[in-house]
Order: C-alpha cells, then structure tokens, then sequence
C-alpha cells in the first residue's frame, strides 16, 4: 500500500467550551489525522472518528453537553462502536455516575468515577499530578512504540473511574497502593484518564496507533 | 508509582528568555519557544514561563510566545506574572498555558483563587509562594512583587487558605535561598508540604544534583523548579534524573 497516497482520517475534536484544544489539535495533527473543532454536533459529518477532550468540572461539562446536545451524539456514536477517543474528563464522563458534585455521567460504562483519599499519608497528593506508568490490560489498536508495562504519560486529576465491568480496563495505574483504571476500551471505543497531547513521544505514539487503526 | 517532576523555569521578558540573580540581575539568554524546545528534548517533566515584562504594552508578546510554545511543545506549561484578573487567566489559558500560577494577584484578591479554580478547575490553578524566614523566629513571611514587599502572612498558613481557595498546587520559592546555590530550603518546604495535600514545587537555591534529592525526599516536595542550574548548562535534565533514579527516588527516564 501506498502509505503516502492515503487520506488522513479526519478527527472531530468536540469542543463544548470549556477551554483551549490548541494542543489536543496539534497532537492529533503530529500524529498524521486531519483534527478539526466541532462546536456544535450539526457539524460533525462524516468524520473518521470523535474526540471528547474533557476539561474542568464534570457538573459543568455534562451540563455543556447536555446543552449542546453532545450528550445524545456520543451515546449514539459509542453505540454504534464507531471510533471514539476520550481524554481525562472525557473518560471520567463515559461512566454512570461521579462523586465529583453527585453528578450523573453518560451512562455508557457502567462504574462510578470516585475521589483520592489517602488521609493516612499525607505524602500522598491530590490532584494526582505528574508522570506515571500505565500498565496495558489490553493490545493497542495497532504496534507502537509503547511498552507493555513501564512507559510514563501525564496526568493531573482528583477523580479516578472504577468501572463495574473488568474487561473494559484498558491500562492500570499505580498511586498510593491504589491500581486505578488509566485508560479504558471497548470495542472502538478508547479512553484515557491521563493527557496523551501532553506526554510527549509516548502520548504521540499512542495516538498515533489511534489514527493508524481508523 | 508517581514520578517526581523537574521543571525548568525560563524568566521571560518581552518574549525574550532572561535569568534573574537575586531577583535584580538579568542576563538575556534566547528564545523562549527554542530554549523550551530544548528542554523537551532533555526530558523535562514540565515547564514554567514567568513573564517579568514590566510594561503593558510589552504583556502580549507573552501570548505570542505562549501560543507557539503549546504549538510545538507536547507538554505541560505553566504561565505567571501579571495575571490579575479572571480575563487575564481566560486569556492566558486560551494561548495554549495548561496552567496559571499566581502570586502577587493571589495576595491583593484571595478571591480571584476562588473564581479561578471555580471556572477554569483546580488543577490549572497554581499558586506561586515566595517566602522569607522572619529573622529569629520559626516562621516564614509571605512576599510579594518579585520578593520586595512583606505581607505580613505566614507562609504556612497562606498555602492552607490558597489551597481552600481552590489552588491545585503550590510553587514554593524561599527567598533565603533563591540565588545562593546552596540548596532548597527543606525545612520550609517540607513543613508547607505536610501542611497541605496539593503538590508543593520547591524553588530557589538549586547548586548541585544532591540538593533535588534533598529537597524531594526530605523536604517532600512533589518537584523541582530550577533555572541557572540548567539554563547555562552545569548540568542537563537528563544527568538531574540518572542523579535521583541513583539515589533511589521515582523519576521518568527519556
């Protein structure tokens, strides 16, 4: 095959307002994909796959999706397994429910989505924020350069998702003795707790996997 | 596990890179976006921009830089210096800064932490602490406009409210330090970190490699800011990591 006859997939990166993708669009952009801002899901058209970067607070962003009606458009989306990446937020929004302001989620994992405690060590601080490794539960979407257990990406989040289902563990962290669920996946469906456009050449890599796979 | 951070900070003033000795002394040392571009090579964990720019009119090339930056650099950047408003955060965060740190501003209108992290989420939120020890006593005093006025507060007590207010993390300088390249002030970092759960940055006083261990094992803090140290090349964030993977504390390896 031709590699460099082939049409780059086209990326709907939705943006529901609550703040700067610059970087959400370079990376998906470095990592060989068309990524273009839907504001709005009458815009989305016939895109390759759906971004859901998540920023903020998750009671602002489901009510900005609900607003939006992004809601609907990415339950229907990850219904029909068509692919579909969430970042940080984006993964938390994914389950039924969040500890964070007692808010209902999207309902399209079954899980709660809870909060660090470790009182007994204050060593041990929230935000969990920094780098850390991710233990890969499952294959990637195709080979990258990403190692099975070790390789480190960026993560900044007070809430962690526990979902009900095993399977649907894509990677598993480390912190405080607690093994959170990092990144999720489901059929086409793809996820990650930690800012793969913020984790340099390992985030690159596996997004790229992402956009070799559609 | 969690790995600790290395940060390099770069003083920026008027979109060109300058180092501050003691706060006054400056010496031009490049482009930001290159010199940052440089860092990630190296390895480094995050970055901080520090606008020192003292005109006004001279306050949006910080954007321009900012905005370039996000552009080519996949990392985490944080932005201070003369962030007043909720507008100047906004605007901050939309050039592409995945965090705002906040100082003087913090001290004037505590609020602004509040309206800040409400809005935009705690973990873009940081505030910026640069603190003196009180001659004599077992305290330290909160500083602020680049380290010239004292506020009257305890360090300690103010990292507590900030961290109410909503901050998601602390950038601790000690001004005792800062400049004297002879280590952290681990005492004071290490009792702000346990006075409070967000992550502490210890800053000031980096010299040699044994003074992160230091400040990250016994003074607690979550990382490291440092400038000089790296900026003229005495050593690269590569040789500071292979030092504390040695000394045994979790780092991530490039």
């Amino acid at each position: 095959m031709n590699i460099s006859a082939q049409r780059q997939p086209d990326l709907a990166v939705i943006d529901y307002g609550m703040g700067n993708l610059r970087s959400v669009l370079r990376a998906w952009e470095k990592a060989g994909a068309s990524a273009r801002l839907v504001d709005h899901p009458d815009v989305i058209g016939p895109a390759d796959a759906l971004v859901f970067p998540g920023q903020g607070a998750i009671v602002d962003t489901m009510r900005r999706l609900q607003q939006t009606g992004f809601d609907r458009v990415i339950r229907d989306w990850t219904e029909a397994d068509k692919p579909f990446f969430g970042i940080c937020l984006g993964q938390q929004a994914l389950f039924t429910h969040s500890e964070e302001g007692d808010t209902a989620c999207l309902g399209i994992l079954p899980g709660e989505v809870k909060r660090f405690r470790f009182p007994q060590d204050p060593a041990l601080k929230v935000p969990h924020m920094g780098w850390n490794s991710v233990d890969w539960r499952q294959r990637l979407p195709v080979d990258t350069e990403i190692a099975a257990t070790g390789d480190q990406f960026y993560f900044v989040h007070s809430y962690y998702t526990a979902p009900v289902h095993r399977e649907v563990v894509w990677g598993e962290t480390e912190y405080g003795g607690l093994h959170f669920c990092s990144a999720v996946n489901r059929g086409r469906l793809y996820a990650t707790q930690f800012h793969p456009e913020k984790s340099q050449a390992k985030g690159l890599a596996l997004y790229q996997g992402f956009v070799q796979s559609l | 596990m969690l790995s600790v951070r290395i940060i390099p900070c770069l003083d920026v003033n008027a979109g060109r890179v300058v180092k501050g000795v003691r706060f006054q002394e400056l010496r031009d040392a490049g482009d930001p976006v290159e010199t940052a571009k440089a860092y990630e090579a190296q390895g480094a964990d995050e970055l901080v921009f520090l606008d020192i720019t003292a005109s006004s009119d001279e306050r949006n090339i910080m954007h321009d830089v900012v905005e370039a930056t996000a552009s080519q650099c996949f990392m985490p950047l944080t932005v201070g210096g003369g962030l007043r408003t909720v507008d100047d955060i906004r605007a901050m965060l939309n050039s592409g800064a995945d965090k705002v740190s906040l100082n003087t501003s913090a001290v004037k209108t505590p609020d602004l932490v509040d309206k800040a992290a409400s809005f935009f989420g705690n973990q873009c939120i940081v505030v910026a602490i640069d603190a003196k020890r009180v001659a004599g006593e077992d305290r330290w005093e909160v500083y602020t406009h680049g380290g010239r006025n004292p506020t009257g507060l305890d360090a300690i007590a103010w990292a507590q409210e900030v961290t109410r207010r909503g901050a998601g993390e602390i950038l601790l300088t000690s001004m005792d330090a800062d400049g004297t390249k002879a280590g952290y002030d681990v005492e004071l970092t290490r009792r702000l970190s346990e006075a409070v759960e967000v992550p502490v940055i210890a800053s000031g006083g980096a010299g040699t490699l044994d003074h992160f261990v230091d400040v990250l094992r016994d003074g607690k803090a979550s990382a490291v800011l440092a400038a000089s140290i790296f900026h003229f090349g005495t050593f690269t964030i590569a040789q500071a990591k292979e030092h504390l993977h040695q000394a045994g504390l979790p780092v991530r390896l490039t």
